[in-house]
């Protein structure tokens, strides 16, 4: 973890970075915030962690927790609003048995979240699976890509 | 005789969703197998192009023999054997699989400036944008305009903001120059949030050198010596190929020290967003920037004079960017001659919901919503009935039917209690609920606001409360003034534009849908049929043939009956997911 984060260190050193770069590269490395990450940053930096967490928990984007091996991410614009989206993310919760109030399942195979809009509005609704796009999506289709995963 | 062949596929998003690498790729190797790609004869190659709106078509393709083009739509990779056989071996177009005339008249009624290139330039190719004029126009600023002449041109033009307010960017970069400072910033503002609107996205996608193009000028006009793009990083493929296209332009010279030999040095660096709503808003956008919680400040001082670490930073929008370099190379008249009197040029819309072709649009201002909906958007998807158009995402509003004939523009929106906004406009139909769109954008303005003035933390909360009550049936007499009240409190007292425009999908579907909101309350009924909790779901015996889909279908369990006999809902199990609802062929289960 050392090497990881002074890798990250010396690439905010050179391109003149601030808080959401770090966090954003943290995030990147690790898939989440971990907390020692933070205070590792915290101490290098003389920033007091809060300033980090201040940050960390304003934008959607920063994860304090670790997150599942596949990430299933519904749009939930506008478009796929009308199109149906809560269907698909109501099936994708029922399916992957993700605990009530969370958006991992247990074994950490899976995370369900949702976006804003990813902007692909005319192939909605959308899903995306592990960075991959899917569009015009139903419940039996969203199912069929699940499988293939597990 | 040698021909020349050119197959241009679609790869945005969309077409990259609909497999469009994929088709490149089995085109790339057909063509090699077959020996054509750089033959004697006919010397063809394939190449990537950007969006070119029509979305819902994907995977696009185009073949172009010797200038004359040919586009096919829905293209699968298993089906470009044929095409290669047929219309580039033997010479006859697979007329299948070719686009109809409803493809034209979605084309044919837009007017495309912005547009333009996107879809035929090759968007990670510097030279690509080049053929086409790129960059002629900074060769012309450098060598016959002074920053003046620019501002007064683009005033000339009349040129608004388009990311939403409408202001004119003209004034706006005059008001920079003016400021007097050492260092200036001009930001590009691609942060587009309003969930239904992806312009910004297909401009970067299909021609980012034309969004840095016309920020360099803005830098040449403000005096600014560093720019920024703060884009979203939900939109990766953007992003890279923005990166791609910024060292590609340096490489050429148009960013750096000195450019093109003018003496005038700038250089711009990109600025993901971590995914905050309200980054959109200027203060708070820049505030991000600075590696700060994305708030908003009071105005003024305005960011034109103290912006960016206290100094003087313009912020536009990437389309209003993208115009530029199109209005210089053809002048502010050529620009003028579109839209109306106060709102010139043209408009990209992101045409979506339930009409039949969704997709990019650009249009002139002022074009009725009725041409965008039925001579575009082919109509209502199914025959169903419009019923409203929403249009500025969670800062617009709906507007109904009945007024399908208004002009689209800055003022005629306004008036009807709405925003052109930065471009979203999705078509809903008779079975939509106004009041849970109301509750969708609540839901939405309320967990983006920043929480840091109270009207708009409070308020959009105390309005969402209200909202979800009406729609799970709770709704009390005297719960549509509360709302209205509340909203008018929230618009006044909000700091910055998400506040004071998170009422208006509110306000504007009480406007023009009380009585929709009246049903809910007091009949405890949902005339669209999308509110679950005022729903239910029967069989109807007569049309039932007892095939036991829906009980399969059923999470709950809560269908009963024998095999081929007529089943039964329990409504005590039911809940109201509607999966049998979808899954009976025979139109047996009645929803109300």
């Amino acid at each position: 973890m050392e090497a990881k984060l002074q890798r990250i260190l010396e690439n905010y050193q050179q391109t003149e970075g601030n808080i959401i770069s770090i966090l954003q590269d943290i995030e990147e490395t690790f898939g989440y915030l971990p907390e020692e990450a933070i205070n590792w940053f915290s101490k290098r930096l003389d920033i007091p962690p809060a300033k980090f967490f201040g940050v960390a928990t304003f934008y959607a984007q920063f994860h304090l927790k670790p997150r599942g091996k596949n990430i299933i991410t519904a749009c939930c614009g506008t478009a796929c609003h009308v199109k149906g989206s809560e269907r698909l993310i109501n099936s994708l919760i029922k399916e992957l048995k993700i605990p009530a109030g969370e958006d991992t399942s247990e074994d950490r195979e899976f995370t369900v979240e949702r976006v804003n809009c990813v902007g692909a509005c005319s192939i909605a609704p959308v899903v995306i699976i592990n960075k991959e796009v899917h569009g015009k999506m139903t419940p039996d289709k969203l199912m069929k890509e699940i499988k293939k995963l597990k | 005789m040698k021909k020349e062949i050119n197959i241009k596929v679609c790869m945005g998003t969309g077409g990259l969703a609909a497999g469009g690498k994929e088709v490149m790729e089995t085109f790339e190797e057909v063509l090699k197998r077959e020996g054509i790609q750089a033959s004697v004869e006919k010397h063809c190659s394939v190449h990537k192009v950007g969006c070119r709106g029509f979305c819902a078509r994907d995977v696009l393709v185009d073949v172009i023999i010797d200038g004359e083009k040919t586009t096919y739509q829905y293209i699968k990779p298993d089906m470009v054997e044929r095409i290669v056989q047929e219309h580039i071996v033997q010479g006859s177009p697979v007329d299948d699989w070719t686009v109809k005339d409803d493809y034209h008249t979605f084309h044919s009624k837009q007017v495309k400036v912005v547009l333009a290139d996107c879809g035929e330039v090759d968007p990670e190719d510097i030279d690509s944008y080049i053929s086409r004029g790129g960059y002629e126009a900074l060769k012309k600023v450098f060598s016959q305009m002074s920053p003046e002449k620019v501002i007064n041109t683009i005033e000339a033009s009349g040129l608004r903001g388009r990311g939403g307010a409408g202001f004119p960017t003209g004034f706006k970069w005059d008001f920079a120059r003016k400021a007097q400072a050492e260092q200036k910033y001009i930001i590009c503002n691609a942060d587009e949030g309003d969930p239904g609107a992806f312009m910004d996205r297909s401009i970067i996608e299909g021609n980012p050198h034309s969004v840095i193009e016309g920020m360099i000028i803005g830098a040449y006009a403000i005096g600014a010596s560093r720019g920024y793009v703060y884009i979203r990083a939900e939109y990766p493929l953007a992003v890279e190929r923005l990166k791609l296209a910024l060292s590609q332009a340096r490489q050429r010279g148009f960013l750096g020290e000195d450019i093109l030999g003018s003496g005038f040095g700038f250089d711009i660096k990109i600025k993901l967003g971590a995914g905050a709503f309200v980054c959109g808003e200027e203060t708070a956008l820049i505030a991000s920037i600075e590696g700060k919680r994305g708030m908003p400040r009071p105005k003024p001082p305005f960011p034109a004079q103290k912006g960016l670490w206290g100094k003087p930073t313009v912020i536009n929008n990437v389309e209003t960017l993208a115009n530029v370099p199109y209005i210089i190379r053809n002048g502010a008249e050529w620009f003028a001659r579109y839209g109306t009197e106060k709102s010139k040029g043209t408009k990209v819309f992101a045409l979506t919901g339930k009409v039949n072709n969704t997709g990019l649009i650009e249009v002139p201002m002022g074009i009725s919503l009725r041409e965008i909906i039925y001579d575009i958007g082919g109509g209502i998807e199914g025959g169903r009935k419009l019923k409203a158009v929403q249009t500025g995402g969670p800062s617009g509003g709906c507007i109904p039917a009945e007024y399908i004939d208004i002009p689209v523009d800055y003022e005629s929106l306004a008036k009807m209690g709405s925003i052109v906004g930065s471009g979203g406009m999705v078509v809903m139909d008779e079975t939509d609920c106004m009041v849970n769109i109301a509750k969708y954008f609540l839901e939405f303005t309320q967990a983006e606001s920043c929480g840091k003035c109270v009207p708009c933390r409070i308020g959009t909360k105390r309005l969402l409360e209200i909202l979800t009550r009406i729609t799970d049936g709770r709704g009390r007499p005297g719960d549509i003034e509360l709302l209205i009240e509340l909203s008018e409190d929230v618009k006044a007292g909000s700091l910055c534009g998400l506040g004071q425009t998170a009422p208006n999908p509110v306000l504007s579907t009480i406007k023009y849908f009380r009585e929709e909101y009246e049903a809910h309350i007091h009949d405890k009924r949902c005339p669209a049929g999308v509110c679950k909790n005022l729903l239910t779901y029967t069989i109807l015996e007569e049309f039932c043939k007892g095939c036991t889909m829906c009980a399969r279908v059923c999470p709950a369990g809560a269908i009963v009956g024998e095999r081929k006999q007529p089943h039964r809902i329990v409504q005590e199990i039911c809940i109201k997911c509607g999966a049998c609802f979808e899954t009976c062929k025979f139109k047996a289960i009645k929803k109300g």
